[in-house]
């Protein structure tokens, strides 16, 4: 009863955005899609909220096929555009009350599913909608795709271009909204959102690169990640990627997380090779790999 | 039925929030009618008006007489030679020359036929085609004259035969030219405003998302089309009362027919207008491409509609051409209603034409809007 998706290809005239996507949502699960922009996880959504047609393969929501039954699916499913599009000059109230109406309901009947969110914004709520703060637009929106109750929420890119408050705030709402039996869908480009899902696929050019847990993702991480610290980032980079047996070397805030193509490694000869290259302060330590660290070397 | 109100009652709440929208909605029209209907206007006045007079007889000073008594000639000068005529003219000094040949009095007299010199000015080939019968209207009354005083000095017994015309102009006695222009540019005013309006609604709502937030809604398709254009049907109305009262106050245009009659009429008129908006916005993708090809129609509408040139002028193409156009019916039904008085039964083809029209427009517009991309 979450979603389903078989063999999902959707080509552009010349350009794939999805290649034979398969993989499954379970009712009440919080799934993550992570990847970057241009990934094809817009494409997917329009695909499973019924506002595109893939040229192959098939899908459900909450049972329905997205095709026959795209109708049923319109009913049931709750849909949150990356891009703010609500009526700009309608108030916070009168957007509400519109979505509710055309899906034949009332604000009151479902008060109790928005009534987290909603009164948050509830003092603004005769303010027009485009007046409203980003993080304010994005908790609008989220009450006007919940206020139908809806069996499955699609949430496409709903953290990008919001601070960092707002965004954690926003996650904690989408937690306690599972809670209330809602399957949710969210796409993001952040990797630290993806820790916070039940389950993650990393997406990159339309093609899926892995589903699991996000714990169980950093785990089949294949080899020891080092933290390694030196006074010129610039330069200590540049010579990690000369050094013969580098296997990637990514910055990562003050450190370089660095991986070695050798099984075996003693952090010495590293140092005295960088210290060789008149890098000071050299600190070298391990660490454990996060899921950008597991994105990153699957997209390489 | 509660949704399409709905959705009524918002499109509303939106138009009247819109301030710079409002006052293009109500103001600018009914400027362009009073603008407009004072303006345009056939009538060429104070033509500037030079004379070569190479015969200098009294007959050839009683022609130019002629053309100082017209209130439509302001005569400005007695060229002495057509060179200099030429320049002036060269310089815009002057729009029409006359000129009077040698022994203009004595040829006239001795064969009873002459030939008169007219340049006139036509870089602006309406105005140049009107002071052309002004200037023949001129001449001619004065030869009837002269033949009259020749024929009775030389032979008593034939009597001069020159038939007249006399016009009676019906449905506009005086050929008030703002009786038939009010009625026209009215139609204009509601066709622009309505097409306009709604050409660019919907597209606004591809431009900021909300059409994809809407599509994803079980909402039907006939309720939200219905929804979106029946504010814009109501405002077309409400233009239409507005313009008739205005015309009535100000410019006094006569109404014979009944108004219901009108409102009947332009009621399925302005659906044929909101089919065409709604069928541009489902093939554009922002509201700047849909006012440029709503703008587009509207011009060759508007010029091929027989509201400034007549549709008996123009080619065969032409006018097989204005079978297609509603403001060509538009405006026979207002001007046949209003300043002659037709009934139901005289404006039955022009309304089964619009109905017609309205079923085919709305139809493909609605076939062409899909929810699926």
């Amino acid at each position: 009863m979450g979603i389903t998706i078989s063999n999902i290809s959707k080509s552009y005239k010349n350009v794939k955005a999805l290649q034979d996507i398969s993989f499954d949502v379970k009712p009440g699960e919080l799934f993550g899609l992570i990847g970057p922009d241009g990934a094809g996880k817009t494409t997917l959504f329009r695909i499973l909220t019924t506002l595109l047609i893939a040229n192959e393969g098939t899908a459900t929501v909450v049972g329905f096929d997205v095709v026959a039954d795209y109708k049923k699916i319109r009913n049931s499913v709750g849909y949150m555009p990356g891009k703010f599009s609500l009526y700009q000059d309608l108030t916070v109230e009168e957007n509400l009350s519109f979505f509710a109406t055309i899906f034949g309901t009332t604000i009151e009947e479902n008060y109790d599913l928005i009534k987290d969110i909603y009164v948050q914004i509830e003092p603004f709520k005769d303010r027009r909608a485009g007046k409203l703060s980003g993080g304010m637009k994005q908790k609008l929106a989220l009450c006007c795709a919940l206020i139908h109750k809806p069996k499955v929420l699609f949430l496409d890119e709903p953290t990008t271009g919001v601070d960092p408050v707002s965004r954690k705030e926003f996650w904690d709402m989408l937690k306690r909204l599972q809670q209330k039996d809602i399957t949710i869908l969210v796409s993001t480009p952040y990797m630290d959102e993806a820790a916070l899902c039940d389950r993650i696929a990393l997406i990159q050019h339309g093609k899926i690169l892995e589903i699991d847990t996000p714990q169980a993702i950093v785990k089949h991480y294949p080899k020891q990640i080092y933290n390694v610290r030196a006074n010129n980032m610039y330069q200590l980079i540049t010579s990690l990627n000369k050094y013969e047996h580098h296997h990637s070397v990514y910055p990562f805030g003050e450190f370089v997380h660095y991986t070695d193509n050798r099984a075996d490694i003693n952090p010495n000869d590293l140092i005295l090779y960088l210290e060789s290259n008149n890098l000071l302060d050299v600190e070298i330590a391990k660490t454990v790999a996060t899921i950008e660290d597991t994105f990153m070397e699957l997209a390489k | 039925m509660k949704t399409i109100l709905y959705i009524i009652q918002k499109e509303f709440k939106q138009i009247f929030r819109n301030k710079g929208m409002l006052p293009i909605i109500f103001v600018l029209p009914l400027l362009q009618l009073v603008i407009l209907s004072n303006a345009a206007t056939f009538e060429v006045k104070h033509i500037k008006f030079g004379y070569i007079d190479n015969d200098h007889t009294s007959t050839s000073r009683a022609l130019v007489e002629k053309f100082k008594a017209s209130t439509y000639f302001d005569v400005l000068t007695d060229f002495p030679s057509e060179a200099l005529a030429s320049s002036a003219m060269l310089k815009g000094e002057v729009d029409v020359v006359l000129e009077i040949p040698h022994y203009f009095e004595r040829d006239l007299q001795k064969e009873k036929y002459n030939t008169l010199g007219v340049t006139i000015n036509a870089i602006d080939g309406a105005a140049a085609g009107v002071e052309n019968v002004y200037v023949t209207q001129i001449v001619q009354r004065f030869n009837q004259n002269l033949k009259v005083e020749l024929l009775q000095v030389s032979d008593q017994q034939i009597q001069p035969i020159t038939i007249e015309t006399i016009p009676l102009f019906w449905y506009n006695e005086t050929l008030n030219y703002k009786t038939f222009m009010v009625p026209g540019i009215l139609v204009l005013l509601v066709t622009m405003i309505t097409l306009f309006l709604s050409g660019m609604n919907i597209v606004r709502e591809k431009e900021i998302g909300t059409l994809e937030q809407i599509n994803v809604t079980p909402i039907k398709k006939s309720q939200f089309i219905i929804g979106k254009l029946f504010p814009f049907w109501v405002i077309g109305m409400g233009l239409l009362t507005i313009g008739l009262i205005l015309a009535k106050l100000i410019f006094n245009v006569p109404m014979l027919g009944s108004l219901p009659l009108m409102y009947l009429y332009t009621s399925i008129y302005i659906l044929v207008i909101l089919g065409i908006g709604l069928f541009i916005s489902n093939f554009t993708e922002t509201q700047q491409q849909a006012m440029f090809i709503a703008w587009f129609f509207t011009v060759i509408f508007i010029l091929m509609s027989g509201l400034f040139t007549p549709i008996e002028s123009m080619p065969k193409w032409a006018q097989l051409f204005t079978e297609f156009n509603p403001i060509k019916y538009f405006v026979e039904v207002m001007r046949m209603v209003m300043l002659k008085g037709s009934g139901f039964m005289d404006i039955l083809p022009q309304l089964l034409k619009t109905l017609l029209y309205a079923i085919t427009m709305n139809g493909l517009a609605v076939w062409s809007y899909k929810k699926i991309t």
